[in-house]
């Protein structure tokens, strides 16, 4: 096997420079307004690496990380060079859902596989045969919100989501599921990217007298939604506050105080998540980092994880089409709990968990009280 | 008169050292195609500070907002492309249409005020578009940006992330930003340019003189306008992507620095600026992804403490 | 309705307490410092870190997040700053943004991603109802607080000797120094104000806008400069007309019309801009 590919290799006049490397491209924004999601994935992936080791099958994983500052062509070009220059088997990360959409031709033409740890949009795997995902799609955590909310004596919502694909997904799913479920959606309302102040949204949702309000914003804006809502009188109002995890992002939950108690929200991954996995993997996390992981942080972690097992799988062959081959029905067991890739659509199986903030040992987590077992992304699901 | 004709052609002449400037990066893509993509980049922002440096250095107006023309240039380009028409040269030729146009309407903005009104009044016009391409998502894919594919140069050489791509998508950006220099070299040493120095220099005095400043204004904004146009149609092309970042205040504030890292003026700056710009950015990075920024502030900062001037001597071209 | 025009002063007080100090750098002393924002980052996490680390009550925080800065300001400004006061506008954008880049990854290396939460008193949490009207009480408390800090700034800086002296001083500092006025000091007097009222107003959004992190300088820059500009870059009074006219249009904009809400804000000024070269509060045609 060694021999045909080296050969194949002096064949192509390619020097088979560090065969034995395998290098992984990882592509993230380390700086500007998205910079929070690069720090954790950064952390995420080498937590990895360090945990199991450099060598997987007799190769040496190489991990290259780059800033693409969120721009899309910048994206594009280290994702080239990446694979021409650096000779890289795997791309990863992509914070955002544009970015992730720039380099699937490359990773189709390249036959490079392109694992995707953070963007969320629920369409981006169908943009190429090689993207794989390991992090979450915004309607497998928003349907069972709506599902729980209905079943909770919630009638009627007014749903607020940032104005991009990601908050699309959520309020469109969020909304369908709903209505399906018998309940009543009075208005949906989209909010700019930029947005420093929601108290005029809010009090529209006042006056609209909801049960509740649904909201999706990109993590960051969590912590000002929440203060927000409890100034504008909401809370006092009797509206519940519900929405995907993005807005009780751990990273910085702990920071918001009381506001944050009792807010009840759908996802994929709490750091008080109550397995002998995230033990371990949170301690270990912390003591290298001095900060908490999130979902984008346990998303690279598992990222390499799916990398790791399909060089095992392949015996250390790093062709794209082998590589997206072994990753197909992948299952291991995550911090978040088990997960699969699915052979059909390559996006991630896992189960999804209602959860509420809570105080535990002076601080503050999404504590899990309801799990759905084994979500598969429901806007996949409908198209066949 | 004839003097000044006389002086006018002697300006005209290309110096050698201009001259190996261009052989040089030819030379580079040649022998450097590993690098192409990042080279492209350079010379696509090089030919995006130039059109600053039109209205900036040639007329004395400030801008935060090229980023409008930037924006609409490239989604000229990709909308173009997805319905059907996939030349690359046909892209960037017809970038020029829309970005002259609302670089002519908004001129008028610019005529009155001071500085700070200028630098606002484009930065609102940048990001007032952003908007609206974020808003018509059904013709620019909104937030999730534009991807498409062009076809090869001359029906010949492809451009794009494969293969010899990226080494073709460097030379294409090069001839353009050849041509377009030269362009603005015959703008800049005409009489139209020379009275735009005027208008710079005491707009008052220009008016006395006879020139009008205010319709040379809006002629050179026009112009600005549609080379940054060029630009962006190339940058979406070299990697057939438009996004919404194209707009966005950091492109404008980037081109700024860009062209004032370079020195503005002479037309060569911005291209020199983008050069060290990208060139810096790409080695501190790849160093270290989380803290590069720090690095490059530190290089402005002392770039301004040790004399912008001084230095930029040092590497500019004779005029 | 009323409700609305209160959360509308409100935002506009936000908007014009980050903006303050730029009034009085740009505004007054005509230095486009664009590193305005990386002082009320400043700001912000003083009060932040006093109170979260070292438990601090937030209103004795607040004189800190006001004097720290200045006093970084102040030291900015002999070493570096008086350096450009006569130089070119480019080199002053070049600089002041240097030194933006450098302090977002400074802050990001020594303090972290995770942006730094202000939790308010309970007697600044909750909500006034006064017949159907109501108002957070921490929004109550910056309109007051903002309002004081605009009166008094606008008596220190105008109506005073000190402020006579100080636009005759970047009128013509040389004539101003051979009339015996102090320049050096006057500059870094101000100076320090306008970072000291910058690190305030940090300190006050801080907890509106989610915390501070390393992103604050860049993140409210242009709202900064939009604000500054609408009201006229002349004096203080211009700023805080300028920034209660965006919080009420912006707020009314995003309820009555929420799809077309995030371009009133670049509408206003752009037409405000076009109508009134010099800002809404200009006295008479400068330059």
């Amino acid at each position: 096997m060694k021999a045909a590919i080296l050969i194949s290799a002096l064949a192509l006049g390619v020097v088979p420079a560090m065969a034995e490397d395998v290098t992984v491209g990882m592509i993230l924004p380390m700086t500007g307004p998205s910079a929070s999601t690069g720090k954790q994935e950064k952390a995420g992936a080498e937590l990895y690496i360090a945990q199991h080791g450099d060598k997987v099958a007799g190769k040496t994983i190489k991990l290259l990380v780059k800033d693409d500052t969120g721009a899309a062509d910048v994206t594009k070009r280290l994702a080239q060079e990446a694979i021409a220059n650096d000779h890289a088997a795997a791309l990863m990360g992509f914070g955002l859902t544009p970015l992730a959409f720039a380099v699937a031709p490359i990773a189709t033409e390249a036959k490079v596989p392109e694992i995707v740890t953070a963007a969320a949009t629920a369409v981006i795997t169908e943009k190429s045969p090689f993207i794989v995902r390991t992090s979450f799609t915004l309607p497998q955590a928003s349907a069972p919100m709506a599902q729980w909310a209905a079943k909770n004596g919630i009638k009627k919502v007014v749903t607020i989501v940032t104005d991009y694909g990601p908050g699309l997904d959520a309020e469109k799913w969020f909304g369908e599921t709903f209505k399906h479920e018998g309940g009543e959606i009075i208005e949906a309302i989209r909010t700019p990217l930029k947005n420093p102040d929601f108290a005029p949204f809010l009090q529209r949702v006042k006056d609209d007298k909801p049960d509740a309000v649904f909201v999706f914003v990109p993590s960051g804006f969590g912590a000002m939604v929440m203060k927000q809502f409890i100034e504008q009188g909401l809370a006092k109002a009797g509206v519940k506050l519900i929405g995907t995890g993005d807005v009780t992002d751990d990273d910085q939950l702990n920071g918001m105080g009381e506001a944050a108690l009792g807010v009840v929200t759908a996802h994929h991954y709490s750091a008080s998540h109550d397995s002998p996995e995230n033990k371990a993997f949170v301690t270990a996390f912390e003591k290298a980092n001095g900060f908490r992981p999130n979902f984008m942080g346990v998303a690279a972690y598992d990222g390499m994880a799916l990398l790791y097992h399909a060089l095992e799988a392949t015996k250390g062959a790093t062709d794209g089409a082998g590589l997206i081959e072994a990753m197909k029905g992948a299952k291991w067991m995550s911090p978040r709990g088990p997960v699969e890739i699915d052979p059909d659509t390559r996006d991630i199986v896992q189960n999804m968990y209602v959860r509420k903030v809570e105080k535990k040992d002076g601080q503050l987590y999404n504590m899990e009280f309801e799990t759905i077992p084994m979500v598969k992304d429901p806007f996949k699901a409908t198209k066949k | 008169m004839t003097d000044v004709l006389a002086h006018l052609r002697r300006r005209e002449r290309w110096g050698v050292a201009e001259i190996a400037f261009w052989l040089a990066l030819v030379a580079g893509i040649v022998a450097f195609p590993a690098r192409a993509g990042l080279v492209n980049e350079a010379l696509i922002a090089g030919l995006f500070a130039l059109s600053l440096d039109l209205i900036l250095g040639l007329t004395g107006i400030v801008s935060l907002g090229q980023a409008a023309f930037f924006g609409v240039g490239a989604y000229t380009a990709a909308i173009l492309a997805n319905a059907g028409y996939h030349d690359p040269l046909l892209g960037v030729l017809a970038a020029i249409v829309p970005t002259a146009l609302i670089g002519f309407l908004t001129a008028p903005l610019l005529l009155r005020g001071s500085d700070l009104t200028r630098l606002m009044v484009t930065m609102g016009v940048a990001l007032m578009l952003g908007e609206l391409a974020n808003r018509e998502d059904g013709l620019t894919g909104g937030a999730d940006g534009l991807n498409f594919t062009v076809a090869p140069l001359f029906g010949r050489f492809a451009i794009g992330s494969f293969g010899e791509g990226p080494r073709n998508a460097a030379l294409f950006s090069l001839a353009v930003l050849f041509a377009l220099l030269f362009v603005a070299r015959r703008l800049a040493r005409s009489p139209f340019g020379i009275s735009l120095t005027a208008v710079r220099e005491n707009r008052l005095r220009a008016g006395a003189l006879g020139i009008s400043a205010a319709w040379r204004i809006v002629a050179i904004y026009t112009i600005s306008a549609a080379f940054a146009g060029v630009a962006g149609a190339l940058l979406a092309e070299t990697t057939q992507i438009a996004s919404l970042d194209l707009f966005e205040f950091h492109r404008s504030a980037n081109v700024m620095l860009m062209l004032i890292i370079g020195g503005a003026g002479y037309l060569y700056g911005g291209v020199i600026g983008a050069g060290v710009f990208i060139l810096v950015r790409d080695v501190v990075s790849a160093e270290t992804p989380e803290y590069w920024e720090f690095w490059i502030g530190l290089m402005l900062v002392a770039l301004v403490l040790f004399g912008r001037e001084r230095l930029a001597n040092l590497v500019r071209l004779r005029r | 309705m009323l409700t609305l025009l209160l959360d509308g002063i409100a935002y506009g007080m936000l908007l014009f307490v980050l903006s303050a100090g730029l009034a009085v750098t740009l505004g007054l002393m005509n230095f486009i410092n664009l590193a305005h924002g990386a002082f009320a980052m400043l700001g912000g996490y003083v009060t932040a870190l006093l109170m979260n680390r070292a438990g601090v009550p937030f209103l004795a925080t607040l004189p800190l997040a006001f004097l720290i800065p200045a006093a970084v300001g102040v030291a900015l400004e002999r070493t570096l700053y008086r350096r450009l006061y006569g130089a070119s506008p480019l080199d002053q954008v070049l600089f002041t943004i240097g030194l933006v880049f450098m302090a977002m990854p400074a802050a990001n290396y020594l303090l972290g991603n995770q942006p730094q939460q202000i939790n308010l008193p309970d007697f600044l949490h909750g909500r006034l109802e006064f017949q159907g009207v109501g108002i957070g009480v921490y929004r109550l408390f910056t309109i007051l607080l903002c309002g004081a800090i605009a009166a008094s700034l606008q008596i220190f800086l105008v109506r005073t000797r000190f402020g006579a002296q100080l636009r005759a001083a970047v009128d013509d500092s040389r004539v101003a120094g051979g009339m015996g006025i102090n320049v050096d000091l006057l500059f870094a007097i101000t100076f320090a104000v306008g970072s000291g009222l910058a690190g305030l107003g940090g300190a006050l959004a801080a907890d509106v806008v989610g915390g501070v992190d390393p992103s604050f300088p860049l993140k409210f820059l242009v709202i900064m400069l939009i604000v500054v500009s609408i009201g006229g870059a002349n004096g203080v009074l211009g700023a805080l007309f300028g920034a209660l006219l965006l919080g009420v249009l912006d707020v009314l904009g995003k309820y009555y019309a929420p799809t077309i809400g995030a371009f009133i804000i670049y509408a206003v000024m752009v037409a405000t801009l076009t109508l009134r070269p010099n800002g809404l509060f200009a006295k008479g045609d400068r330059r």
